[in-house]
């Protein structure tokens, strides 16, 4: 008997979402069927892979990457350089840690000036992650995001206590995507989209963040969140949830104990780096699976291995 | 497809003899579409006919036993495609792959390897469960194969990849007591392939080049009243095999067609081109997306750490999320001047942080109260781990009559109910303990030594 393949049609479509200007600005979303199901339908635009920089020295990341970044990490300008040269990604990720209060606690007017000189020095986009502390994320935002006008950036992320400050910033007034991190869970996302529209930012101009963790720590509510999302956004055609999804999955994944355990103390366990790379693998290639449409790494054998798994799968 | 009144009624005797109940066959037959009448009521079906009622009303997708003893694994038997809807039931299995041309020392340093590689974590086993050994055609190479695996002692359900039936026959001689799967039966050789394992019910693997030759394999094995079945599409592209992989489960659970009702078997091995992080990336894909035998070219703790993790999560029946009874529990012998420590009932936090405090020696008391089975901030953010909880189980747990140490160290995480602890709980002397786990040897080491200073 013949064989008849099984096609799902759905009413609705994940947005297409544009970071970044020029040459090197893609576009995320506008799948109407769930990740590289082609033979549903329209697949969308690849999944784009970033890598994650910081504002200060890499102190606490691992000796590989030390000694890769030496010469350039003082610098986040150099350090952008050197990345977009030598590495390839699909776009950077600066990370604003020297901006945490609990640290350095930098000014957000040093923190605009450092990611306008870093953003006119590359032509890769660029994403703006903060510290994780909503107040100081808040203010920080605002500055940067005057700073690198023009450059339609993506802030990583508005929450539910300050998207009125960022929302307002990066979304309305000076031309960037606005990023709307929850905590895995689908009617807090759709709340903080909705949220959002209110105070005026357009559902196109929204990627999510609907968490994170790493592999083995809770990763099924993440898995079933997104599955979730995207069932209803194509399956009902909701609106409030059609926006793509990035998830910075380094700033997990490098914390958990397979990861970080020395190998005096896990002599079984094997390389340390390795390990952490298999992590950060496995958590990327599983999240883009469900749906991601973007993922954060570290480490550049992440990078190339996604890179290689999105071109072999979409 | 359920069946219809009209499906039905093709299979009664069309007698109309009343002896149902009903003025006519197609009465009876329309009851028992709607699920109101059992077919058992017609004392004249034939066997046919209730055999045909059977299979259509059996679940959508087989259960398969693979191995025997500790060894033995179920595979198939799920009910959904997404786990929200209900759960997933039965967890992919890895195997590492082996082959009669692979010398000696490849063959010893595999199997120390998946016998290193076994461990347990929040309770249950991580290990590979499968030794895929591959035939190349040369009979005594393969032979000495397996008896070189079976022999080794290490625990494992075996593959048997050869295309040869007059091979495979010998070769089932050496572990048929095993319950292994076999593997190979094509178009060319199915008929062979089912006559070895006619009456055993062994798992039997079937191979084609796409879904349409597959499908019409299935079909005919069928027909050879063979259903142990085991599926797979070789030789196609990553982008193919997802897609194909993907189409069997949702032609067996979606377009509820049976004959795509049965587990997968995905090499993810030769799919990875000799890239160890690549095969984790794809590992990961059909851990998540339907793959039920996940073929490694090797294991080693880099690889597994993330993969069962993930299987484990992925396999998690989200109406009963993994917990452990509140209570209080000693640890390294904890006697009446040990301290006390306080976590969620939370399974993976919980294990995590008795493994620390085993590692590091200390005798201590667990106290666990009831946080909802959430990890220590989830459960904080949902205010079901607070100042009061965490008191009124201390009061209420005896923990005070088990040992004299006034000490309760209490989470990093949630550094900020200290003040709110020490009000309730006078006496006690409310120690904020590390953020990680994994700093608890350390940090207990240091109490340690701290508490018998006082003390001398
Ligand atoms: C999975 C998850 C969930 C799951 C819960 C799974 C579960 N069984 O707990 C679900 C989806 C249900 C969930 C829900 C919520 N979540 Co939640 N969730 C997570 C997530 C992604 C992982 C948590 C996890 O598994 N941690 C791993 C375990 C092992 O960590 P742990 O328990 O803290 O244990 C470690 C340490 O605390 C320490 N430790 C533990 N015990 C002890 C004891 C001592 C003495 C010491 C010294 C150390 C120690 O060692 C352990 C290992 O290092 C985190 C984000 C993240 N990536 O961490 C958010 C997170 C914890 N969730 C959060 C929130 C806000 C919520 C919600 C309140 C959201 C909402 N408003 O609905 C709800 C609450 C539930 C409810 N029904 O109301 C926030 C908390 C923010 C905050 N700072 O308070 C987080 C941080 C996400 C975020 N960034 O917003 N969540
Ligand atoms: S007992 Fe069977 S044969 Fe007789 S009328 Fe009922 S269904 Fe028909």
């Amino acid at each position: 008997m013949a064989f008849k393949m099984s096609v799902q049609d759905y009413k609705g479509k994940i947005n297409e979402v544009e970071i970044g200007k020029g040459d090197k600005a893609f576009k995320i979303g506008g799948q109407a069927t769930m990740a590289f199901y082609d033979f549903d339908g329209e697949t969308g635009n690849s999944p784009k892979v970033g890598m994650e920089i910081l504002d200060v020295f890499p102190e606490e990341w691992i000796t590989s990457l030390k000694d890769l970044y030496k010469d350039v990490a003082h610098s986040p300008v150099e350090w952008a350089k050197f990345v977009e040269k030598e590495l390839g990604p699909d776009f950077i990720c600066l990370r604003f840690l020297g901006a945490d209060p609990n640290g350095l606690d930098k000014s957000p007017e040093e923190c605009g000036e450092i990611a306008k000189a870093v953003v006119e020095a590359i032509h890769l986009p660029l994403v703006i992650a903060g510290t994780g502390n909503h107040d100081k994320d808040a203010k920080l935002f605002e500055k940067v995001a005057a700073a690198v006008e023009g450059h339609n950036c993506l802030f990583l992320a508005a929450t539910e206590d300050n998207y009125k400050t960022i929302g307002a910033a990066a979304g309305l007034a000076y031309g960037h995507k606005v990023g709307a991190e929850s905590s895995v869970d689908i009617n807090l996302a759709k709340q903080l989209n909705v949220l959002m529209g209110q105070l005026g930012v357009k559902y196109e101009d929204i990627a999510m963040n609907i968490g994170c963790s790493a592999v083995g720590y809770g990763f099924e509510y993440l898995i079933s969140t997104v599955d979730r999302i995207r069932l209803a956004a194509l399956g009902q055609n909701d609106k409030t949830l059609q926006m793509p999804i990035m998830t910075p999955v380094s700033f997990e994944t490098w914390n958990v104990k397979e990861t970080v355990a020395e190998e005096e103390d896990a002599p079984e366990w094997g390389d340390k780096e390795e390990r952490g790379i298999a992590m950060e693998v496995s958590t990327a290639a599983s999240i883009i699976a469900v749906g991601s449409d973007a993922v954060i790494v570290r480490h550049p054998k992440s990078l190339a291995t996604i890179k290689n798994f999105t071109e072999a799968i979409a | 497809m359920a069946l219809t009144g009209l499906d039905i009624f093709k299979l009664t005797p069309k007698k109309n003899c009343k002896d149902c109940g009903f003025p006519t066959c197609l009465a009876f037959s329309m009851k028992v579409a709607a699920g109101a009448m059992e077919i058992e009521k017609c004392p004249h079906m034939s066997e046919a006919a209730l055999e045909k009622l059977s299979e259509a009303t059996a679940p959508l997708m087989k259960t398969i036993k693979i191995g025997k003893g500790d060894n033995e694994y179920a595979l198939g038997g799920e009910t959904v495609l997404f786990r929200h809807e209900k759960t997933f039931v039965n967890r992919n299995r890895f195997a590492v792959i082996f082959s009669d041309s692979m010398g000696e020392e490849v063959i010893a340093s595999k199997l120390e390897n998946i016998r290193k590689v076994n461990y347990i974590r929040i309770g249950e086993k991580m290990q590979v469960e499968i030794a895929a050994l591959k035939c190349t055609g040369n009979k005594e190479a393969y032979l000495n194969l397996i008896k070189r695996v079976k022999e080794s002692g290490v625990a494992l359900t075996y593959m048997l990849i050869c295309e040869d039936a007059a091979i495979l026959k010998d070769a089932l001689e050496l572990v048929k007591e095993d319950h292994p799967i076999v593997y190979g039966a094509t178009k060319d050789n199915y008929e062979a392939m089912v006559s070895i394992v006619k009456g055993t019910k062994l798992p039997l693997g079937l191979k084609a080049g796409n879904l349409q030759e597959l499908y019409e394999l299935v079909e005919k094995v069928q027909d050879l009243e063979y259903k142990e079945l085991l599926l797979a599409v070789e030789g196609a592209s990553i982008k193919e095999t997802f897609k194909n992989v993907v189409q069997m489960r949702r032609t067996a659970l979606k377009e509820q067609d049976r004959k795509f009702g049965y587990p997968s078997v995905v090499f993810v091995n030769e799919l990875s081109g000799n890239d160890k992080f690549m095969e984790i990336a794809l590992a990961s894909l059909f851990t998540l997306k339907y793959g039920s035998i996940v073929v490694l070219e090797d294991i080693d703790f880099a690889k597994a750490l993330p993969l069962f993790a993930l299987r484990q999560n992925v396999y998690t029946d989200p109406q009963r999320p993994m917990r452990v009874e509140p209570d209080v529990y000693g640890v390294n012998g904890a006697d009446d001047n040990a301290p006390v420590l306080v976590t969620v009932d939370f399974a993976l936090t919980y294990f995590i942080v008795a493994g620390e405090v085993e590692r590091s020696k200390a005798p201590v008391w667990l106290a666990i109260p009831d946080a909802g089975g959430y990890s220590v901030l989830t459960a904080w953010a949902a205010g079901k781990f607070g100042g009061s909880s965490i008191t009124k189980f201390i009061k209420e747990s005896g923990i005070a009559d088990k040992t004299k140490s006034r000490k309760l160290i209490i989470p990093g995480l949630v550094a900020v109910l200290k003040g709110e602890i020490e009000d309730e709980l006078p006496g006690w002397e409310i120690i904020v303990g590390p953020e990680e786990a994994m700093h608890l040897p350390k940090f207990l080491k240091e109490l340690q030594i701290s508490t018998a200073a006082v003390n001398a």
